[in-house]
């Protein structure tokens, strides 16, 4: 029995994630049109990059990023102007660059300027909100019959699938490029300034300077995941970010159920997982009737419930001691 | 060397609560200066060595290191040359990184940190010697995340940090303090091991005086953010606790706190 025992154990202990796997498979399998199924995963993969842009200032830095709402659109806003004017790539190219400067801004006004950390998001959010306006011109675009990324790789992927293999593809790079990232010198001064920052001022690191690029690579990704998804859909709301700091936390909070342990690799699947499995829920309710009017209401219960499931374990824990104490 | 001139903090300046933190402290370490300091709670110990890595900004007066000015100098820039170690054991390591991420980036402390790989697979073999000369079994270790670590093993680590690089000045903040009697026993072994080997000036914050009078070349008193008076040499070397003690209470105006005694 002996050896035997840890692998036994720990399918015991995975057994209920096991369980939940099977069962959205299985749902997924006997409720969905196969359409709807891929097309499921072809935005769990688009917002993916959004969950790991909210990784990194949530998880990895420790510090709330409420501009999200913000940085999303500006991606929407940059990449559906320059896919408008003929040219979808370029876009795809300076919303990163856009949601990178952003994100530079929020980092200063917390590091340098002592803006709370809250306060800096929403004040770049509130920003940007004028901003994404002035790029856009007017609040929505249709990118009807014109080139976007996706239709440019119609001819080489196929008509059913291309546009999952393109997402895959961005997704793919990214994920790679940050998980590259963060092994080397710089990035592990980043995962360290989120983790102890007294220990790296001592090792000689500018803690400051080290926020600021988190934040900066943070909204990249985030407004990345904007202009994918605008070209994606073929169009472009100046409304298209709200709530999409929540969505992404729940993406997060739902990986984390099915990966425990806190490595840099196993963080980034655990914010695709996530992403995809998330989009999943949300397919499965509305294919029960649910309003899409409720998508929002969704995640942010979803949200809520998690982060106050200890709070609630606790409550349930301290009333059954106190009924059996009575009992007694 | 290092050199303190006329160095002066005030804490909440202006209003009632004004504590001259330091007053006008002059100070010179020789390189390779060992120095202990002791003081009752709230003599400036810990003021002083925020002043010198620059936690704390001066409100007068001038620090230089080697000769050079670093009165300007931010707390990360002046940690290229001093290393540091704070009484609580979880404050010099980063908890959700392994072993070897966290020497890692010690490693490269005072190099700008670029896109190269963090850790260089020839620099394992050189964190693993390090390791086993703890004496601690961290060896076998390396790819476990630190916040899994005892307080005594996670200090010997800090310093394992502190040091792989040697700077030109050690800090040592009661680095035993929040340690069992045994691991902090341990911990100043090892500690007295490294900067012997390495030759490092160290100026080490204790609250324990036999500690003060066992280790180092020199002892500093402080009393009221003022330097009381210093021991060196034979005088330092016939000196008992009892003796200490009594010095203290002719020269310092105030006595030493039960804390003191009881350690």
């Amino acid at each position: 029995m002996g050896p035997d025992k840890p692998t036994y154990k720990k399918i015991i202990r995975l057994a209920p994630k096991l369980i939940i796997v099977i069962a959205l498979l299985l749902l997924i399998n006997f409720t969905m049109m196969e359409s709807v199924v891929i097309g499921t995963l072809e935005k769990g993969l688009v917002f993916s990059l959004l969950a790991l842009g909210i990784f990194i200032s949530f998880r990895i830095l420790d510090i709330p990023d409420l501009s999200v709402d913000g940085t999303f659109t500006l991606g929407v806003a940059v990449s559906v102007m320059n896919a408008f004017n003929g040219s979808p790539i370029k876009g795809i190219i300076l919303a990163v660059v856009a949601g990178a400067v952003a994100g530079c801004v929020t980092g200063i006004l917390i590091t340098k300027l002592n803006v709370q950390p809250i306060l800096a998001g929403i004040i770049t959010m509130t920003a940007l909100y004028s901003i994404n306006l002035t790029i856009m011109e007017r609040p929505n675009i249709s990118l009807y019959r014109k080139d976007t990324i996706y239709t440019m790789a119609k001819d080489i992927f196929g008509e059913d699938y291309y546009k999952l293999v393109v997402s895959a593809i961005v997704l793919l790079i990214a994920s790679l490029l940050l998980f590259m990232f963060l092994k080397t010198q710089a990035g592990m001064s980043l995962r360290a300034t989120g983790d102890n920052e007294y220990m790296v001022r001592a090792s000689s690191i500018n803690s400051d300077r080290m926020k600021i690029l988190g934040f900066a690579i943070a909204n990249a990704l985030v407004s990345l995941s904007g202009a994918m998804y605008t070209q994606y859909s073929s169009a472009g709301d100046s409304n298209s970010g709200t709530g999409m700091l929540v969505v992404g936390l729940a993406s997060i909070i739902i990986g984390e159920i099915f990966f425990t342990k806190h490595t840099i690799l196993f963080g980034i699947l655990s914010a695709i997982t996530g992403a995809i499995a998330y989009r999943y829920i949300l397919a499965f309710a509305m294919n029960l009737g649910m309003d899409s009017n409720y998508t929002k209401l969704f995640s942010a219960v979803i949200v809520a419930v998690a982060i106050a499931l200890p709070a609630i374990k606790q409550l349930i824990g301290r009333t059954a001691k106190r009924f059996s104490k009575e009992n007694r | 060397m290092l050199k303190l001139e006329n160095v002066s903090i005030t804490f909440n300046k202006g209003t009632v609560n004004e504590k001259k933190a330091l007053d006008n402290v002059s100070l010179t370490v020789e390189d390779g200066d060992f120095i202990t300091v002791i003081g009752s709670n709230g003599a400036g110990k810990s003021t002083l060595m925020n002043a010198v890595s620059g936690t704390y900004e001066i409100d007068k007066g001038k620090i230089f290191l080697d000769d050079k000015n670093i009165t300007r100098l931010k707390e990360y820039q002046r940690a290229r040359f001093i290393g540091r170690l704070f009484q609580d054991p979880l404050r010099g390591t980063a908890p959700n990184m392994t072993i070897e991420e966290n020497l890692g980036l010690a490693y490269s402390r005072g190099k700008r940190r670029s896109l190269n790989i963090g850790i260089k697979r020839k620099d394992l073999n050189l964190f693993r010697e390090k390791l086993s000369e703890l004496g601690l079994g961290l060896e076998d270790r390396m790819k476990t995340p630190v916040g899994l670590l005892s307080g005594g093993q996670r200090q010997a680590l800090t310093l394992l940090m502190a040091t792989i690089v040697t700077p030109k000045l050690l800090l040592l903040d009661e680095h035993t303090a929040a340690l069992d009697p045994k691991t902090a026993a341990k911990v100043m072994e090892i500690t007295e091991k490294i900067v012997k080997e390495n030759n490092i000036t160290t100026l080490m914050i204790t609250h324990n005086v036999s500690n003060a009078l066992a280790y180092g070349n020199r002892t500093i008193v402080l009393s009221q953010g003022r330097l009381a008076f210093a021991l060196e040499g034979e005088q330092r070397k016939n000196m008992t606790v009892e003796g200490l003690m009594k010095l203290y209470s002719d020269n310092a105006g105030d006595a030493f706190t039960d804390k003191m005694l009881l350690d």
